[in-house]
């Protein structure tokens, strides 16, 4: 009964905000004619209500707006809903039109590839990429460097464009093809030759990944002190990593992980964590800043670091970052170098938007709107030190990195 | 050493005391400030403020009480200038020429000696690098400097005492007298007299139109060099170039983009292969200078354009001040692309830069709306992005921009507005400033004494030369870089922490170029 009253209370709200909202439309039209739309008020307002539908769809080859990128965070994660069924069911068999006419085998095969390398859980975005361009790499028939180099921008672009939401991988391709320009500019050596080193180099790259983990691990040891807290938000499995070789350690200290809706990331933290014999507790999202007090430092992974270094990473993340800021807690940001992407993000809506399916439980009303982004970007003054294989740097550092690789 | 030091009774209101330095007057000035009067640019009642003092050695010879200042040259000069002229560096009572012992090669070198061995004490002056390099308030390098110039300004007579590091000039005084100098004057290249006295007169103005104009001419030099006999042209060359330069400066001081272009000539002169003939050495110059030119600002605005257009959206409020030519390249080019937005042009008197800018962008057909500084705090809350041009940014993030700059980016910060500023690399520079202060421009105090467009209103016509009131024309202000949110560059989008790795890397290509 009070669910039922809750949702009429629900519904009238919504329809009193459209009426409103009316009345708003016209207010700001009467004031349009009367000052020759001189002192418009602050113009983003308007556009929301004068296009019927923000650009939310991501209208590109991949099909149904959804992200990609995060799909498969929750594949991993094994949060399956009805609702991602039927949309995955239907992204399943679109592939086929929207690459088709790119024309040659390759592409259709640097998406497959690709989605197949993605699928294991255990391996991050960007080796997935590269592993996907070594394939095209061996099934190439070109006879010079520059063809092969061609054909990889292809497939480089070819897979950035089918997902651009994802900041590894095109963070993962962009490294490589740098590192495909270089070398093959600086040898002149027999294409074979070639050919084989840069299978050698992107068959290494899943390697370094893997070691880029233990390296994170290792240097964050020493700021996990005994009896400490962490609080942990998302499930990146780099954090996991530097937790699982602190219990290895012998480190004795406590975790408190976010529940992370719509994911369902905390649940399965916990379950980790605790096969480790680390003690866990579970927080509601919204219960960040009453546990904050008893909090020493924040842990969390990224999915992209960007120039001005702040991080992309699970929406929840600038909440929590913003929240420890605030209490003087320090915020630590765990992940590998091949993350740094050139984007520099104003705020908030500066990126592209990434759109996942969320579940509230129950049935939302047609006429109501939900915020599907599934990411949010943390500005670099909220956060204390990225770890790193390239070491333990300041957010500022990031930059200095890319600068030197780019340029 | 306590015979020196007098107790003052009464501090004078006038005299700003900057800096550290402890508070004392000693008496072997008096005998000099009746000479004073030579100099125009002291007021009676202003002496010139004290630079830091230092307590010398004993192992000084005689023992005599002298202030030195910090530069050892200038320390020689003083000296020099005590032995040889009856007109002593008058009224600088930070140089004292009492007493002297016998000058020769052995005051100067005990005098180097006391300069250097003091310097550990003393507290260290602002430096105001490379580009103003002499310090104004120091006589002897003034008169000196006088002696050689070309343009023969007259210093201004009522001067701030915070500023009197600076050169205040009243213009509009010598442009006639420049002008019919035009043919007579042997030593000076035309193409360089006539970019100079653009300069003075202000037509020409704006870090990237004074850097190129400059450039050009430097190009006509080139052209026209020839080698006298017994002379390498590696040498000869750049001693002419000098001479243009201080030429350039006395019409109106170095921007920093005009320092790092000379810079960059002078080093391209020097490497040149001395086996080279003269018309293959003159032409390699002049297609480098060409090359500076195309690919450090033309291609430069390019890459700058292309960055910036990403971070316009449509519905944007775009907030500009003054007329910076890569945020108009920038706006222009966003309109090109069919981007909906609309642009509140920011201005300030005197100089009204502001009109300039909307009228080329009204032309285009850009929605634009025009206000004066005044009002930013109440216009700000309908901006989405700033954009800010700038004359330098230094190594520690702060931008070195048209005063005014500082205000728009508080504001903007203060109600967080994303503030993006335009600069080419080549304007970047290692040093670092704190404040507005040492190192500046001041313009013509005049026009701030006139309303502008009413000409009939001068209220303050009279008292241009009352000594209770100064005038300060301010051209440069610091931005801090906490309000700053992104600096766009021909290198890409960076935050204001990486500008001293773009001037290593910056520094890097042109070692190998």
């Amino acid at each position: 009964m009070g669910l039922l009253t809750g949702l009429m209370d629900f519904l009238e709200k919504a329809d009193g905000n459209s009426s409103s909202r009316n009345f708003l439309e016209k207010a700001t039209e009467k004031n349009k004619k009367n000052q020759k739309s001189m002192w418009r008020r602050s113009a983003s307002f308007i556009l929301d209500r004068s296009s019927n539908s923000p650009p939310m769809a991501d209208t590109t080859q991949n099909p149904d707006a959804i992200s990609a990128y995060y799909q498969t965070r929750a594949a991993h994660h094994g949060v399956i809903t009805s609702d991602w069924l039927a949309q995955a069911q239907a992204a399943v068999e679109q592939p086929d039109s929207s690459v088709s006419d790119l024309g040659a085998e390759k592409s259709f095969n640097v998406i497959d590839e690709f989605n197949g390398w993605r699928k294991q859980p255990d391996l991050a975005e960007a080796v997935a990429a590269i592993r996907a361009m070594a394939a095209v790499i061996r099934a190439s028939e070109a006879t010079t460097m520059m063809e092969l180099e061609i054909e990889l921008k292809k497939a480089s672009d070819t897979l950035k464009s089918w997902d651009k939401t994802s900041i590894s991988l095109t963070a993962g391709c962009d490294l490589f093809i740098r590192y495909v320009t270089r070398t093959s500019a600086l040898e002149y050596e027999d294409f074979n030759s070639a050919k084989s080193r840069l299978l050698e180099r992107a068959e290494k790259f899943g390697e370094i990944s893997c070691k880029a983990r233990k390296i994170i691990a290792m240097l964050s040891q020493d700021f996990i002190f005994d009896g400490c807290t962490i609080l942990v938000h998302g499930l990146s499995r780099v954090v996991l990593e530097v937790l699982k070789t602190a219990a290895q350690n012998n480190k004795l200290f406590r975790v408190l992980c976010t529940e992370g809706r719509p994911d369902g990331t905390g649940v399965l933290l916990s379950n980790e964590l605790s096969k480790l014999d680390i003690p866990v507790k579970l927080l509601l999202d919204s219960a960040v800043a009453y546990s904050m007090d008893e909090v020493d430092m924040v842990f969390v992974g990224a999915d992209g670091i960007v120039e001005s270094g702040g991080i992309i990473n699970m929406m929840g993340t600038y909440q929590i970052a913003l929240v420890a800021h605030s209490m003087n807690k320090p915020v630590y940001v765990a992940a590998e170098s091949y993350k740094f992407a050139r984007l520099y993000p104003l705020d908030q809506k500066d990126m592209a938007p990434a759109l996942r399916p969320i579940e509230f439980g129950v049935k939302i009303p047609a006429k109501v709107e939900v915020e599907r982004s599934a990411r949010d970007y943390t500005p670099p003054q909220y956060l204390t030190l990225l770890f790193t294989d390239l070491g333990v740097l300041s957010p500022s550092v990031v930059s200095d990195e890319l600068i030197q690789l780019y340029l | 050493m306590e015979s020196r030091r007098n107790p003052r009774a009464v501090v004078d209101p006038k005299v700003r005391q900057v800096g550290f330095f402890t508070s004392s007057q000693p008496d072997s000035t008096h005998p000099i400030a009746s000479d004073s009067t030579s100099s125009p640019s002291r007021n009676s009642l202003s002496p010139p403020p004290r630079l830091p003092r230092r307590r010398l050695p004993d192992a000084f010879p005689g023992g005599v009480s002298r202030d030195l200042l910090m530069l050892p040259g200038v320390g020689m000069d003083s000296m020099a200038a005590a032995k040889s002229s009856s007109v002593p560096p008058s009224g600088l009572t930070t140089v004292s020429v009492v007493n002297m012992p016998p000058p020769g090669l052995s005051g100067i070198i005990s005098c180097l000696y006391c300069v250097l061995s003091a310097e550990g004490g003393k507290a260290p002056l602002v430096s105001s690098g490379s580009v103003a390099s002499a310090n104004y308030d120091d006589e002897s390098r003034v008169v000196k400097a006088k002696r050689r110039a070309v343009v023969k300004q007259t210093e201004a007579k009522n001067r701030v005492e915070l500023f009197r590091h600076l050169p205040q000039y009243e213009h509009g005084t010598q442009l006639p007298d420049l002008e019919t100098k035009f043919f007579l004057l042997d030593p000076m290249h035309p193409a360089v007299y006539k970019v100079g006295l653009q300069y003075l007169s202000g037509d020409i103005s704006g870090g990237n139109a004074r850097c190129i104009a400059m450039l050009q001419a430097f190009q006509e030099v080139v052209k026209d060099y020839s080698t006298p006999p017994e002379k390498t042209l590696n040498r000869d060359l750049t001693a002419k170039i000098s001479s243009y330069v201080s030429f350039l400066i006395e019409c109106r001081p170095l921007s920093v983009s005009m320092g790092n272009a000379i810079r960059f000539v002078k080093n391209r002169i020097a490497k040149l292969p001395i086996m080279l003939f003269e018309s293959e050495a003159k032409a390699a110059l002049q297609s480098d200078i060409q090359r500076f030119i195309s690919e450090k600002i033309v291609a430069a605005d390019k890459a700058i354009v292309r960055h910036a257009v990403t971070k316009i959206r449509d519905g944007d409020v775009l907030l500009t001040y003054g007329s910076p030519s890569a945020v108009e390249m920038v706006l222009l080019q966003a309109h090109e692309l069919r981007k909906k937005f609309r642009v509140l042009v920011v201005d300030s008197l005197p100089k009204l830069e502001g009109q300039l800018l909307l009228r080329r962008l009204i032309k285009r057909g850009i929605d634009c709306t025009y206000t004066h500084i005044n009002a930013i705090s109440y216009v700000m809350h309908e901006v989405t992005k700033v954009f800010l041009g700038a004359s330098s940014v230094l190594s520690n993030g702060t931008v070195y921009s048209r005063v005014g700059t500082a205000c728009v980016a508080m504001v903007a910060s203060a109600f967080r507005v994303p503030v993006l500023v335009c600069c080419e690399a080549y304007k970047f520079h290692e040093r670092v400033q704190l404040d507005s202060i040492c190192s500046n421009e001041l313009g013509d105090p005049n026009v701030i004494s006139k309303v502008h467009g009413r000409g009939g209103i001068n209220y303050l016509d009279g008292l241009t030369n009352n000594a209770n009131l100064q005038f300060l024309n301010l051209m440069y202000d610091a931005t801090p870089s906490d309000y700053i949110s992104m600096i766009i560059t021909d290198y890409g989008m960076v935050p204001p922490t990486s500008v001293p790795v773009i001037v290593r890397e910056y520094q890097k290509e042109h070692l190998l170029v």
